[in-house]
């Protein structure tokens, strides 16, 4: 291999020498760099539709990487501390289901929390592991879930010992970690492979002051979401492997799902912000957290709402708490947490990530410039002058212990039938039910429904969440096993 | 040789000065400032290309920006302005005997800097003992106060450069809070003619007619600006702009003006109907 360093981008650069060699495009696509298709150009620009091409030996080939495709791979292996590293162009769905996917099979048991993605779900209707959840704790006040503890997992672990792998998000949507170094010990002296997903987390390998990253945990699989903290295009993510993988293995389950066609615009991205991250990833953070800290402070000083931090780290389910998370708990206010997203969004031309039933989480990041924060206090103090009420009466989030009743491929699967959703009380649901984002699911395929989960599902669609995941879109009715 | 300096005021339309020399270039951590000299318009000082003021016709909006709101409430002591580095809305407010204190918020020092050298003619009064410079974010500086002013005078760039935030609804609302309760606002409010500044002209007045029971719209002609038709907006939390001012008592001020009087304050709220119409819009969907 030749000698190669961050300062390199291997698909850029192979992209630019296809560019100086002037091929006659007679392979796909067949917008033939955008001649075939002027208004598509007109709208994305000529330099974008010229390198979107398709696998050629000077580019290599996503589903086997022999050349620039591999030696760019290398380099994010390298920059994220990871023994091997896969470019992933369905997004870090794609990444946590092939992780899933490459560490258990039909009958294996995994141990996850239950505020998973609906990816990690989905993964087991595609392969028929069982879940073991483990009771994420809940903080009562903020309405939010946690990590895992350490003794849950431990417990979890001991009434499993045949489990095959444990699951952790590196951190939650809301920035909050597990003892992930810990949880790794733990699993693996059990035998067990450790996936992080840590599609939230991206950018912990690149500065002190964040979470430990699961690669430098000692996990065995991470899915990272470069397009959010890591600049990327969105779907464009990274699948990292450490030491003990059996790479190619991977490399085939990753192969039944992804498509043959990888866009090099995704490629060249996830390149160009490697690099960028590799060589500036420092710089860059340290600006993002300066930016996010003074936002949290200017809104903890407007009263009510509460940017939460670090000071809610208690050395087990919140073990650490990356500091770039701006969640804002809102419900001192009296307003939902998807109440002020839609009034920032309505009345003040402000779209934040999402907003729960108490919270919202406003993403922010490099490309983010000061008069923009100070934009959204100054909304925020606006909300609270105009929109402040009573919030004696409001829902307070509680965590509602799943009662598993069927594998999700069994339950999805099953014979089912339709009812409408006050009728479902007491049956196992066929279907996810969840408000997006986040996307964890209230309800995953197996689950018994219960009226305490009737009651949020009704609340979350009263107070404006977007709900989806059932066959129905208007959530009137659920599939349920007959 | 020949130097002219040319604003386009719509991709289609350019407005050319003729230009002697240029006495200042630099950019600032906000935006490129410059200042020219010109055998018609004398002076003038640009922001990132758009013409801000010439020394010929800057009397037209600083009187109206000033002694408008000014002759509504004639015992206004304090004065937030937000913007303004070039200091002619501040020259033009200390002309009040009972003014008692003027915050000047500008977000870019180095545009007060280069007034001052180049510029004496609106930044000269900016010493006086009765005015603050402030530094920073208008919409930060604003945030932190409450029932502090009689008047604050929005004298922004256009909402497409650093004054952007200063046309959002988080903004004025932010004024409104930090106004006394017979408080006064007014902004520069765009232009209704070319289709660009037309749209901008109607987002803030959609967000002012929000933010403020009182909310008017008033015109000046400003050669300079793009299509010379100018407009400004005035709210309150209860003061008319017209009806009930006592328009007797300022004329006794005795005070110097150029282009502001008080028949032309009442007329400047008569608008063209297609202006009109405009508004009329934005405040059905408010």
């Amino acid at each position: 291999m030749p000698f190669l360093s961050q300062e390199q981008a291997p698909v850029l650069e192979a992209l630019e020498r296809m560019k100086r060699a002037r091929l006659v495009p007679f392979d796909v696509p067949g917008h033939k760099r955008g001649r075939g298709n002027p208004d598509l150009t007109e709208f994305l620009g000529q330099r974008c539709l010229d390198v979107d091409v398709n696998s050629m030996k000077m580019l290599d080939n996503l589903c086997h990487p022999v050349s620039v495709i591999k030696d760019a791979e290398a380099l994010a292996a390298e920059a994220f501390g990871a023994a091997h590293a896969f470019f992933m162009v369905g997004g870090t769905t794609s990444a946590v289901q092939a992780m899933v996917l490459s560490a258990v099979g039909r009958g294996d048991k995994i141990i996850m929390p239950r505020n998973v993605h609906r990816s990690a779900i989905n993964a087991l209707i595609l392969c028929g592991a069982i879940p073991v959840y483990v009771n994420p704790e809940m903080d009562e006040t903020l309405g939010i879930s946690l990590g895992m503890s350490v003794a849950q997992v431990q417990k979890a672990i001991a009434e499993n010992p045949d489990a095959k792998a444990v699951l952790i998000n590196n951190p939650t949507y809301y920035g909050i970690c597990s003892d992930i170094k810990r949880i790794t010990e733990l699993a693996h002296a059990h035998g067990m492979k450790v996936l992080a997903d840590e599609a939230h987390g991206t950018h912990f390998a690149f500065h002190e002051k964040l979470p430990m990253s699961a690669m430098e945990a000692g996990a065995d699989m991470a899915a990272l979401s470069m397009h959010k903290s890591g600049g990327s295009l969105t779907q464009s993510s990274l699948l990292l492997c450490g030491p003990d993988m059996n790479v190619g293995y991977v490399h085939q389950i990753i192969n039944i799902t992804q498509t043959t066609s990888g866009s090099y615009l995704l490629m060249s991205s996830l390149d160009i912000s490697r690099r960028r991250l590799a060589l500036h990833g420092h710089e860059i953070f340290d600006k993002v957290i300066q930016l996010v800290e003074y936002a949290r402070e200017e809104i903890n000083a407007l009263g009510d709402f509460y940017a939460y931090s670090r000071e809610l780290v208690n050395g087990d389910s919140i073990f650490d708490f990356d500091i770039t998370k701006l969640s804002v708990f809102t419900r001192p206010v009296g307003l939902a947490g998807i109440e002020v997203y839609d009034i920032l969004r309505d009345e003040y031309d402000i779209q934040t990530e999402f907003g729960d039933i108490a919270n919202i989480l406003a993403y922010v990041s490099v490309g983010d410039r000061e008069k923009d924060l100070e934009r959204l206090v100054a909304a925020l103090a606006e909300i609270r002058r105009n929109y402040r009420k009573d919030s004696s009466k409001m829902l307070k989030a509680e965590y509602i212990d799943p009662v598993v009743k069927l594998g999700p491929q069994e339950a999805f699967y099953a014979q089912k039938e339709s009812l409408p959703l006050e009728e479902t009380a007491g049956r196992v649901c066929s279907e996810f039910v969840m408000c997006y984002p986040p996307g964890i699911p209230i309800l995953a395929p197996g689950e018994l429904i219960t009226d305490e989960i009737l009651q949020y599902i009704r609340y979350a669609k009263k107070k404006g969440c977007q709900m989806t995941g059932p066959e129905d879109m208007s959530i009137r009715q659920l599939n349920v096993v007959k | 040789m020949e130097l002219w300096f040319t604003e386009k005021h719509t991709a289609n339309v350019g407005f050319s000065i003729k230009v002697d020399k240029q006495l200042y270039s630099a950019r600032s951590e906000f935006q490129r400032i410059d200042i020219f000299e010109s055998p018609e318009f004398g002076r003038f000082l640009t922001l990132d290309g758009y013409m801000m003021l010439t020394e010929k016709d800057e009397f037209v909006y600083h009187e109206m920006i000033v002694h408008v709101p000014m002759c509504v409430n004639q015992k206004a002591g304090d004065v937030l302005v937000i913007g303004g580095g070039d200091g002619g809305a501040v020259r033009e407010l200390l002309k009040y005997p009972g003014l008692r204190h003027i915050d000047l918020c500008e977000i870019d020092e180095q545009v007060v800097e280069a007034c001052r050298e180049y510029l004496p003619q609106t930044a000269g009064r900016l010493d006086d003992a009765r005015v603050s410079l402030h530094f920073e974010d208008g919409l930060r500086f604003v945030r932190g106060c409450e029932d502090a002013y009689d008047l604050i005078i929005v004298d922004s760039t256009d909402p497409f450069g650093p004054g952007e935030g200063l046309f959002t609804k988080e903004f004025y609302g932010n004024c409104y809070k930090a106004l006394h309760e017979d408080g006064i606002m007014v902004n520069q409010h765009e232009s209704p003619f070319y289709e660009k500044d037309a749209y901008a002209m109607q987002r803030a007045h959609k967000r002012i007619v929000e933010s403020f029971p009182v909310s008017r719209v008033y015109q000046a002609h400003i050669p300079t600006y793009p299509s010379g038709h100018w407009l400004f907006g005035y709210a309150a939390k209860q003061r008319q702009p017209v009806e009930g001012v006592d328009f007797v008592g300022w004329k006794q001020l005795g005070l110097a003006t150029k282009y502001y009087n008080t028949q032309l304050h009442a007329g400047a709220f008569a608008l063209p109907n297609y202006v009109e119409a405009m508004l009329k819009d934005v405040e059905a969907h408010a």
